[in-house]
């Protein structure tokens, strides 16, 4: 098997999806799509499963309001309750709403931070990653679509003329 | 076109019969004279095992929540420290004149413990028939106090649930008219849903009204300050806070403002609709565009009208207190609640196939509306709540107390209801699609407001004799049934889908 792939180029996005509606059609496996900007129902088109980082971003709140509880919990009321001002710090509840800013301001802190934390990592990005872009011209007005070559290279490159591309390259991938 | 379902016409009159028996049950159960509370007070007293026990326990508790007694001789101490008068019958208000000066202050509140003590003992002497004449004054006056607090409960019942009603068509107003200004695209097809829901501001307004006439005329005495009593310095009933305010709390003022924020809302409802039922008609938009500024118009109108309904119909039952923020937590509970209806109202339209362009992503934008006004109640809620807790000045945290003392269950019922049920349930946008889960939600939601106005209007007027019985629960089932039947007859009356709406193509291709 050759490392091929096929690089077709379009210069707009509504004949980009049709050619990715195509492309799945035809049961030809897309590797990536590069696009300057969010192509509304891409996803969709591709067939790429919803997101979970919601679900993570639940918890990690979930997080933050624990921490928030537990550190404020033990400072204010286990490990030295004064009397500050007259408020009851006999427990947890009869004080709770002087807590109430600080248990939010945490758990939206946690849920915002962790989420876009696992949003990096899961899409691998930090400051000094090499850019992974196939063609220069796909951050400005071009949309490129990989597929990789498997059987006739010829045949494919026709079909993904007629969808509409403005260019198609086959390259050999390392 | 809707036609209105048989069986849905049947099951309104229906619950407006029940409602009208619950309530027509209430108001004859209630004590006509001192002498049945005297026999009320006795039986409760058999049942509690003494009744200085219990209203001794009820004393106490007031007396930790303020502190030291000796120290306040601010009004409102004073009237925590004689808690069995603390609510809205004017009893109480004989204290205030006297606290003015320290000397006698201090007297009048050693005078209350001696009352106190002497109540209390009551409960353990009974049976010797020790009765001295403070004992006999006090007990006098605490029958009075309890004779007006269950006087006022079918009042307070039906008060309370015909300004919920009236309100929930007010938020539906309200939202209907940013969605206008808004020029908002997804919402133009459910326009005559609201406007369905909205007629019943007529009805739910001059009912409203009636009942504040009724108080102006002394008919029922949920607005302690309209007793005349309180505003002459020579009785001894005479309370200075409440002759202060008196240009502003009066009863002619108070009325001609009330019946100008009712026709304004009214107006608006009235040409708004007219005009959406004309553009369907016109050949252009001159229609849209006199709809547009009419509800600019009015928004304006309302947020200043409905702050000052929020003082003179719900917080001058407390004449005493008073807080900035409230016009705002009144608006946040009864627009959510408007908007509720009105994803409940679709949802049920919607299930009859009678809307056509209605698809699950309008179901979606309603229930987040649910969901983050919900959140913005609770805001509001806390925002007023943790202010006056937190510096706890006697005079503003009153109005805390007797509801944490008294109302507890649905003090923090509500917020759980209100907030923590929907804000778990309506977080997750597949569920957010879900006729059940929306519907679940909004009726826990609105059960959640209802209690919220509850709140609001009960400790002020019937105090620690508070129950959700025949009255209220008929109060409801009434208003309900009227509610039902008048905005379902206003769906029938027009086409559920607005024709020339500049918007409406976008709305009924909306997708989200």
């Amino acid at each position: 098997m050759s490392n091929k792939v096929i690089y077709a180029i379009y210069n707009d996005d509504d004949v980009l999806m049709d050619a990715v509606k195509k492309t799945r059609a035809a049961h030809h496996h897309i590797e990536e799509v590069f696009t300057p900007f969010p192509v509304h129902g891409l996803d969709k088109a591709m067939g790429i499963s919803p997101t979970r980082l919601a679900i993570c971003a639940f918890l990690y709140g979930l997080v933050g309001l624990s921490v928030a509880t537990t550190m404020m919990n033990y400072i204010m009321i286990s490990d030295w309750p004064q009397d500050i001002g007259g408020k009851p710090s006999f427990s947890y509840i009869e004080n709770m709403p002087a807590f109430v800013p600080v248990m939010f301001e945490m758990t939206v802190f946690f849920a915002a931070h962790l989420m876009v934390i696992t949003f990096y990592m899961r899409s691998r990005l930090w400051p000094f990653k090499k850019a992974e872009n196939p063609d220069v011209r796909t951050t400005d007005d071009h949309f490129l679509m990989e597929v990789a070559v498997h059987g006739d290279e010829n045949e494919l490159v026709t079909f993904f003329q007629n969808t509409g591309a403005v260019e198609v390259k086959v390259i050999e991938k390392h | 076109m809707y036609t209105f379902s048989s069986k849905l016409k049947t099951f309104s009159i229906i619950l407006m019969v029940v409602g009208i028996l619950g309530v027509g049950y209430s108001f004859l159960s209630a004590p006509k004279n001192t002498a049945e509370v005297e026999e009320i007070l006795k039986k409760e007293a058999e049942e509690h095992g003494g009744h200085g026990a219990h209203h001794e326990e009820a004393t106490h508790g007031k007396q930790e929540a303020h502190g030291t007694a000796t120290e306040a001789h601010e009004t409102v101490a004073t009237k925590e420290a004689k808690p069995e008068a603390s609510m809205a019958d004017s009893v109480h208000v004989d204290t205030i004149s006297v606290s003015k000066d320290t000397a006698h202050a201090v007297a009048a509140t050693e005078e209350h413990h001696a009352d106190h003590a002497a109540v209390a003992a009551h409960g353990h002497d009974k049976a010797e028939g020790g009765h001295d004449d403070a004992h006999a004054a006090e007990h006098a006056k605490h029958v009075e106090h309890v004779f007006h607090q269950l006087k006022n409960k079918p009042w307070a019942a039906v008060y309370v649930a015909a300004l919920f009603f009236m309100l929930i068509s007010l938020g539906a107003l309200a939202f209907y008219a940013i969605q206008q200004v808004a020029q908002a695209g997804w919402s133009p097809v459910l326009f005559r849903v609201m406007q369905g829901i909205t007629a019943y501001l007529p009805w739910g307004s001059v009912i409203v009204f009636i009942l504040l006439a009724l108080g102006a005329f002394h008919v029922h005495h949920l607005f302690v300050w309209m007793d005349a009593d309180l505003l002459d310095p020579a009785n001894p009933k005479y309370d200075k806070l409440i002759a202060n305010k008196s240009g502003y709390l009066n009863e002619y003022f108070w009325l001609i403002r009330a019946a100008v924020f009712i026709i304004g809302w009214n107006l608006y409802r009235y040409f708004s609709r007219k005009n959406c039922l004309a553009q369907d008609q016109a050949s252009d938009n001159a229609f849209y565009k006199k709809n547009f500024k009419i509800s600019a118009g009015f928004l304006v109108f309302f947020i200043v009208t409905e702050s000052i309904m929020s003082w003179d119909w719900i917080m001058s039952v407390d004449p005493h207190w008073f807080s900035t923020l409230f016009g705002w937590y009144v608006f946040a509970s009864f627009f959510v609640s408007g908007i509720t209806v009105i994803a409940m109202v679709t949802l049920y339209l919607k299930s009859r196939g009678y809307l056509e362009y209605v698809n699950t992503s309008h179901i979606h934008d309603l229930a987040k509306f649910m969901f983050g006004i919900s959140v913005f109640w609770t805001y509001l809620w806390f925002s007023q709540f943790m202010l006056i807790w937190y510096a706890n000045i006697p005079e503003e945290v009153t109005y805390f107390i007797t509801r944490i003392e008294q109302y507890n269950l649905p003090f923090f019922g509500m917020v759980a209801m209100n907030f923590l049920f929907p804000v778990l349930i309506l977080i997750n946008t597949d569920f957010k699609r879900l006729t059940w889960i929306v519907v679940m939600a909004g009726v826990v939601i609105l059960a959640g407001h209802y209690i919220d106005f509850y709140n609001m209007i009960m400790p002020a007027t019937v105090g620690d004799r508070w129950f959700i019985g025949a009255g209220e629960i008929g109060a409801i089932l009434f208003f309900l049934g009227l509610f039902i039947f008048v905005i379902f007859t206003a769906l029938s009356k027009s086409p559920l889908l607005a024709k020339r709406n500049p918007f409406i193509e976008e709305s009924k291709h909306f997708h989200y």
